[in-house]
């Protein structure tokens, strides 16, 4: 009985992700159209625009080969597990020690390979653009991403995200210098893992200021839907890691009940909008940096992720 | 029943016995086949004795002594648990090899130059590991370090090989005498060469601070450790395919093992800055070596500088277990330890993969060069899929094999805070760090080895007609790549396996992994972090066939195909596509301009001239200019002015060796 109560609740969470990762990117563009005194498209607009995806034949290139057919679903499904055991509403998944936090890391950088791999594939000057920089921007990232596990399993002692953020609802762990740093950091590595602004543009249509959208521009139809699908999963997971980790308010513990379940659905959706919102203000306000600044950014995040982690040497209460 | 130590000896007398008759058969047309079946089975026979000793429960360490070497002190070969592991890796390695060969070698231009030195190789690095004194020890690495080396120079005539093979016996001796002075520092002043008398000695501080440098050097040289790794690039890739993965997959690990040997085993109890060395020179290594990797286009040379990374990374886990051990943790010292010796086991798995991968291209199109090839995904379909495995497996991505050690070391570096003393606790995640950076950096480097390689258009005649390789190559191969995915996604019974040698060397162990439900591995507590490979594939598996029944259930199913989108300019030329350098670019740049010194010239003509624009990319190998050629040269002065002393009289050879005498035995009475 309680199996299958576990299993339903992952279940839900599955699904959850699924449904919500669109919402949040339409929430952000539409944020962020109406900060630019437009009027936008509806929030609801990214999952119209995956079913014309869908709707649409796949226009392939000549020389395409098998891996640039299968890259697609290997990636989401890559994102989709990652964004399934990081907990949204609930802690205490019932498979959340399938993979800790640095397993999910290495998840999305699965998702990346292949998806630099198939940058390749076609034997274009645009994709091997994408996929170059896209290796790079990540070769820069993963260091300022262990530095922010070491500091948050320092404090929380587990890389089990379940654990750590039981560990961080209970009331003890407080306001902390160290976790304020990598909670910026983490920001940091978030903003350049989804290839936002200021790392790279996801809007932009002009080919040699884009990083991500130069990878994958020879795709189209149902193949685009799935990595464009990918994309919205990722942001997601990034915004669900940062609340349960940082922002564990309101987030129902194992076995509380369906009240708690409730509230805590609630208060994720809360958090996710919040979230965007953020995001939609700092994109309208910043400019894209050049890419070889953002191994400047990156350091900055590889440097408060050190410095998060050698503030808990001096004192476990920093 | 023959004992274990016995079996394994047979099998080194059968293969020493096989190179002499491969020098007999070796101009006779069935000599590559008889002779490559023959180090197989002797490889497996011997894998099978190592195997059942490794897994066999516990189990008495069993020697054996010939009455050969040095007379007062015979010939002393043992067999434990960490040789028996070491043994594995050996005959894995050579097994697969050989299986490989038996394929790769019909091709062979020259097989009499490769034949008699393969099983002589092998024999070599199984006795290395059995060795149990100095003597016998010391001089079955140098027959290991000659028999590869007359493998390297078996196409000695071909451009650059005379070279590689000439800087890699300066290294190899330069190496063997570090661990001759090690060996003599160990065995004290009574001079036992024995491992089980050199154990029982307690050694003073400074012997075992030396001893740690002596052995840096000595078995770091062969494991190619910075900056004592030139000889490898060279070395390894020159040699015949299955000899460059038995060298970069196999013999490096022999090397370490003489690292753990001495280090862990016969020095008894480290000290702590021990681990501070290690791990500086560990974590160096590892960025290092795959940095130029990176920077590098030709398939062969590209892999063995990421071996010198992945011995980087072997050594940053040593160094972790050293740290602990020293501190008298043992539950962490283990954990680090046994993510050593599977990276070790996980390294030969998918550097032999690819090594025999950048063989099967050498093979179909006599190319080494990336930048000539491409897009033989489509004629080489088999090899590209194993070689597709063995790049994701290397890269440390789930739930491929080279994840699982990569996980355990970063879950060893976060035991560090439980470290008393300073320098380590704020030096280990910046090594951590340094870990991650050289794992991102790896999969870059094997995205742009498959992309460029395997995808894309051909970019020369060659990769335009390559043909799949021979079904023996491919099966070789394919067991590889299975054995990756199978120690990926059940890495608990492989971590069983290892522990007894944990409990010999280090006198502790992990928790057993069989108890703990659904394959999962924990390796501290399960509160501390778990990770289960056979899950993220499955559900890996079941949400891309979910995705892709929905896909074909409800989305169009049509399908076009039509010339690539090239923003109006339809480049024909395959040459215009991203070439192995200019995907280095950006990290070149963030990197390399420290580094390297890396520069980038555009020679661009001025407008109305037709000639073509032309990019130059400068590259300085530091380590080369700054340490190898100042001395070089000065070895080469200083050659210069003792060159007079061979044209002396005898009355002054005389006077020289009176002067000798007379200065030792001063020194001799001023000493005492």
């Amino acid at each position: 009985m309680v199996v299958i109560s576990d299993i339903i609740v992952q279940g839900l969470q599955m699904l959850l992700v699924l449904l919500m990762a669109p919402l949040l990117t339409g929430f952000v563009r539409k944020i962020k159209a109406r900060l630019l005194r437009r009027q936008g498209a509806s929030m609801f607009q990214p999952y119209r625009d995956l079913l014309r995806l869908l709707r649409k034949e796949v226009v392939l290139a000549d020389n395409a080969s098998w891996l640039f057919r299968v890259t697609p679903y290997v990636t989401f499904a890559a994102i989709w597990v990652a964004a399934a055991l990081v907990p949204t509403f609930a802690t205490g998944l019932v498979f959340n020690w399938t993979a800790d936090l640095i397993a999910i890391v290495a998840l999305l950088g699965s998702a990346r390979f292949f998806l630099a791999l198939a940058g390749m594939d076609v034997g274009t000057s645009f994709g091997g653009i994408g996929s170059s920089r896209e290796v790079m921007i990540a070769a820069l990232a993963e260091p300022a991403m262990l530095l922010i596990v070491f500091c948050m399993a320092l404090v929380a002692g587990s890389t089990q995200l379940s654990t750590v953020a039981n560990f961080m609802a209970s009331s003890y762990v407080g306001l902390r210098v160290s976790l304020g740093m990598a909670v910026i950091a983490l920001i940091m590595v978030a903003l350049a893992e989804n290839a936002r602004i200021p790392v790279d543009n996801p809007a932009t249509h002009l080919e040699l200021t884009m990083v991500h959208e130069a990878m994958v521009l020879e795709y189209s139809g149902r193949h685009l839907a799935m990595i464009e699908f990918g994309a919205f999963l990722k942001l997601l997971l990034y915004v669900s890691l940062i609340a349960c980790v940082f922002f564990p308010f309101n987030i129902a513990l194992f076995g509380t009940g369906a009240l708690a379940y409730a509230t805590g659905a609630a208060a994720y959706v809360v958090k996710l909008a919040v979230a965007g919102l953020l995001l939609a203000l700092f994109e309208t306000a910043t400019a894209k940096m050049r890419v070889f600044r953002v191994p400047q950014f990156l350091g900055a995040a590889l440097m408060l992720g050190l410095l998060g982690t050698l503030l808990l040497f001096v004192s476990r209460s920093f | 029943m023959m004992s274990a130590v016995a079996l394994q000896m047979a099998c080194v007398a059968g293969l020493l016995g096989l190179a002499i008759l491969a020098i007999a058969l070796s101009r006779s047309k069935i000599a590559t086949a008889v002779i490559y079946t023959i180090t197989l089975i002797i490889c497996l026979a011997a894998l099978a004795g190592s195997l059942r000793w490794l897994l066999g429960g516990p189990a008495d360490a069993t020697g054996l002594i010939l009455p050969i070497g040095l007379p007062w002190l015979g010939a002393h070969f043992r067999m434990d648990a960490l040789a028996a592991f070491f043994l594995v890796v050996v005959n894995l390695g050579g097994a697969a090899a050989s299986l490989y060969g038996l394929g790769y070698g019909r091709h062979e231009s020259s097989p009499h130059r490769v034949l008699p030195f393969f099983p002589a190789f092998l024999a070599g690095m199984n006795l290395v590991v059995l060795a149990d004194d100095a003597f016998s020890y010391l001089l079955c690495w140098e027959f290991m370090s000659l028999a590869s080396w007359a493998l390297v120079m078996a196409h000695h005539r071909e451009a650059g090989n005379a070279r590689a093979g000439y800087i890699y016996l300066v290294m190899a001796s330069f190496g063997t005498l570090a661990l001759l002075l090690a060996f003599g520092l160990l065995a004290g002043p009574t001079g036992d060469y024995g491992f089980a008398a050199i154990r029982n000695t307690p050694h003073t501080p400074y012997v075992a601070a030396l001893v740690l440098i002596l052995m840096l050097i000595g078995a770091g040289s062969k494991a190619g450790l910075v900056p004592l790794h030139v000889w490898l690039p060279l070395a390894h890739p020159a040699a015949p395919s299955h000899v460059s993965a038995l060298m970069s997959g196999v013999m490096t690990k022999v090397a370490i093992y003489g690292f753990i040997r001495v280090v862990f085993d016969l020095l008894g109890q480290p000290s702590w800055p021990a681990s501070v060395i290690v791990l500086g020179l560990g974590s160096i290594t590892a960025v290092m070596g795959i940095l130029y990797a990176m920077m590098e286009t030709d398939l062969k040379r590209l892999l063995a500088y990421s071996t010198i990374e992945n011995v980087g990374i072997i050594f940053v886990s040593l160094g972790l277990a050293l740290a602990f051990q020293a501190n008298g943790q043992k539950l962490p010292a283990a954990l680090a330890f046994t993510a050593a010796l599977f990276h070790v086991l996980n390294h030969s798995f998918f550097k032999s993969l690819l090594f025999f991968g950048a063989g099967a291209v050498l093979t179909s199109t006599g190319e080494r060069d990336m930048d000539k090839l491409g897009g033989l995904i489509h004629r080489m379909p088999l090899t590209s899929f194993v070689v597709l495995i063995g790049c994701v497996a290397i890269s440390a991505l789930p739930p491929f094999n080279g994840f699982v050690s990569e996980w355990l070391i970063f879950q060893a570096v976060l035991q560090s805070p439980e470290l008393p003393q300073w320098a380590l606790k704020i030096m280990v995640p910046a090594v951590g760090a340094m870990l991650a950076l050289a794992a991102a950096l790896a999969a870059a480097c094997f995205v742009k080895v498959f992309g460029v390689t395997f995808l894309g258009r051909p970019r020369s005649p060659a990769a335009e007609t390559a043909v799949e390789v021979d079904r023996i190559s491919l099966a070789a191969m394919f067991i590889l790549a299975t054995l990756c995915l199978l120690a990926g996604i059940l890495p608990g019974p492989v971590m069983d396996a290892l522990s007894p040698v944990a409990v010999e060397i280090l006198g502790g162990r992990l928790p057993v992994q069989a108890h703990v439900p659904w394959l999962s591995i924990v390796p501290v507590s399960e509160s501390r972090g778990s990770y289960n490979g056979l899950l993220v594939m499955v559900f890996i598996a079941i949400s891309a066939s979910l995705a892709v029944y929905f896909i074909h259930r409800f989305a169009s199913h049509a399908l076009r195909r039509g010339p690539a989108w090239g923003c109006g300019f339809d480049d024909a030329v395959p040459a215009a596509q991203y070439s192995g350098g200019s995907f280095a670019q950006p990290i070149r740049r963030v990197f390399g301009t420290l580094l390297f010194h890396a520069r980038d010239h555009v020679d661009m003509p001025a407008p109305g001239d037709t000639r073509p624009a032309r990019l130059r990319i400068e590259l300085h190998d530091l380590v080369w200019e700054r340490l190898y050629q100042p001395v070089s040269g000065a070895v080469g002065f200083s050659a210069d002015r003792l060159n007079a002393l061979q044209f002396l009289t005898i009355r002054r050879y005389l006077s020289l060796v009176f002067a000798t005498l007379v200065t030792l035995l001063l020194v001799l009475a001023i000493w005492s």
